[in-house]
């Protein structure tokens, strides 16, 4: 995917820095007042870019409740059912140093697509533990699920062609706050 | 869903060290440092490898490899077959390419092999379309023992670059010896061997290792010593005379260690033979990482059986 990155392909920016914040705001407030408030909440993104949505809603929530959060990053590639059919990404290890029995576990991803990806990371959590609940929080749900999931936070919904490439992208690894379609 | 970075292992069997590139080491070392994480969990399994049938191929007593292959690839809910030689029918007259052929038209995936003869993993190559890894053949290669000894170096001291290892003992009859040997090298490590004359093969300077016979000379230049265990078993002319001799002039003892100025890490393949090669005080000793070494041994064995089971067959 990131590949292409210096090809001339088409390109077209969704959502701007500026939205992006809104939007990550917006799922904060949404998972406190869904919550009522922030007592006993964890997050716990997916490698790699839900992992820094997951600890900018923690610190926006932080800054709202004043509760900071359990958080914590899944590598869900042990846990996927495609292993042999990729090149294989390099695996970077779960880091989840608390224990997820009991806690409200909100997950959280940058695309929700066909679901597959969120099914091995419930089988995963489900081994490490048994949370009290789980909730999914996704940035960008674009459709075209293949399991029965759904979230419960959506940042923004985008209709797309299967065989679009939606790219959310991060400061803390790329170079701008942003969402693209390609 | 935006994953970017993959690698891929060049290697397809893991024969032995030789020819192994650095990529592919660091790879290898990086991923059983991130099944150390899964070791740590309530429930230490993970399914990766469902669905997939492992041969454990055992023509040599083991305790350690084959326990740490085989919770290793339990732990990656691979099915696991056990095979040793004896009550089989090896015992029978059945030739090792008849045995080897008969277990593979049960359609399995992989095979983790120990042999007495050296080659023997590679030969299985040609007759199996099975991925292999060796598990120690013959005085030739034991690849995953070399891989947990660079592991926890590298652990303990960041980098293998420019560390200066020394491995003592039998060098002529170590698998282990081989293989550290080559995966050092490539790591660009600075290694030197240390025995006995009637136990350091010929032209072994060849290698790009330095050559000593006194642990004296050796103690002060090194940070690490890798101590092979004496193999009394694979033994077949007397190469020194006893135990207490052997002792006497190589045994790594507290006494010796304190010529360093500094600590002085200490390897061992296991099973040690105490006050033999090694004396009780520095087996025991916080400078040794002899357990920590056999924890290294399930995580990289994870590691590697992931890499290679997972990886998409190209022939």
């Amino acid at each position: 995917m990131g590949k292409k990155q210096n090809e001339r392909i088409m390109k077209t920016k969704i959502i701007d820095s500026k939205t992006f914040t809104r939007i990550l705001n917006r799922l904060a407030h949404e998972i406190i007042e869904k919550n009522r408030g922030a007592e006993n909440l964890a997050i716990v993104g997916i490698r790699t870019r839900g992992e820094y949505l997951s600890k900018r809603i923690a610190k926006t929530i932080f800054e709202i409740e004043q509760i900071p959060l359990l958080t914590g990053a899944l590598d869900i590639t042990l846990y996927r059912d495609d292993l042999s059919q990729l090149d294989k990404p390099i695996l970077q290890g779960t880091e989840i140093p608390f224990d997820v029995t009991n806690k409200k576990l909100i997950l959280v991803d940058d695309v929700l697509f066909t679901g597959r990806t969120i099914r091995s990371a419930l089988n995963e959590i489900v081994d490490l533990g048994r949370p009290q609940n789980i909730q999914l929080a996704v940035f960008v749900d674009r459709g075209h699920r293949e399991l029965p999931i759904e979230p419960n936070f959506i940042g923004t919904k985008i209709p797309t062609q299967k065989s679009d490439d939606i790219q959310v992208m991060m400061k803390e690894i790329d170079s701008e706050d942003g969402v693209y379609i390609i | 869903m935006t994953e970017t970075s993959t690698k891929k292992l060049q290697i397809n069997h893991l024969l032995g060290m030789e020819n192994v590139s650095e990529e592919d080491i660091t790879l290898m070392l990086d991923t059983g440092m991130s099944f150390r994480e899964v070791l740590e969990r309530p429930i230490k399994k993970v399914p990766t490898l469902n669905g997939k049938t492992i041969v454990n191929l055992f023509f040599e007593t083991s305790t350690r490899t084959r326990i740490a292959f085989e919770l290793a690839e339990r732990r990656l809910s691979a099915d696991v077959v056990n095979f040793a030689a004896s009550g089989s029918s090896v015992s029978k007259g059945e030739t090792f390419k008849d045995t080897v052929q008969n277990i593979e038209a049960m359609k399995i995936d992989m095979i983790v092999v120990r042999h007495s003869s050296s080659g023997v993993p590679k030969f299985l190559t040609e007759i199996s379309n099975a991925t292999i890894i060796n598990a120690g053949d013959g005085a030739h290669e034991h690849p995953t023992q070399a891989l947990l000894d660079m592991m926890t170096l590298r652990e303990k001291f960041g980098t293998l670059k420019n560390l200066r290892v020394c491995i003592i003992g039998d060098i002529s009859h170590s698998r282990v010896a081989l293989s550290n040997i080559y995966g050092l090298k490539t790591m660009g490590a600075i290694v030197s061997i240390c025995g006995p004359k009637t136990m350091i093969p010929k032209h072994i300077e060849k290698l790009g290792v330095k050559v000593f016979h006194h642990i004296e000379d050796v103690i002060p230049n090194v940070d690490a010593l890798n101590v092979l265990r004496i193999q009394r078993e694979r033994l077949s002319a007397n190469l020194f005379p006893s135990n207490e001799e052997y002792n006497k002039y190589f045994g790594i003892t507290k006494k010796r260690l304190e010529k360093s100025t500094k600590p002085i890490t200490i390897l061992h393949p296991g099973p040690i033979n105490r006050d033999v090669e090694i004396s009780s005080d520095v087996a025991d000793s916080e400078h040794s990482l002899i357990l920590h070494q056999v924890l290294n041994g399930v995580a990289v064995r994870m590691g590697i059986l992931f890499l290679l089971g997972t990886k998409t067959k190209t022939n």
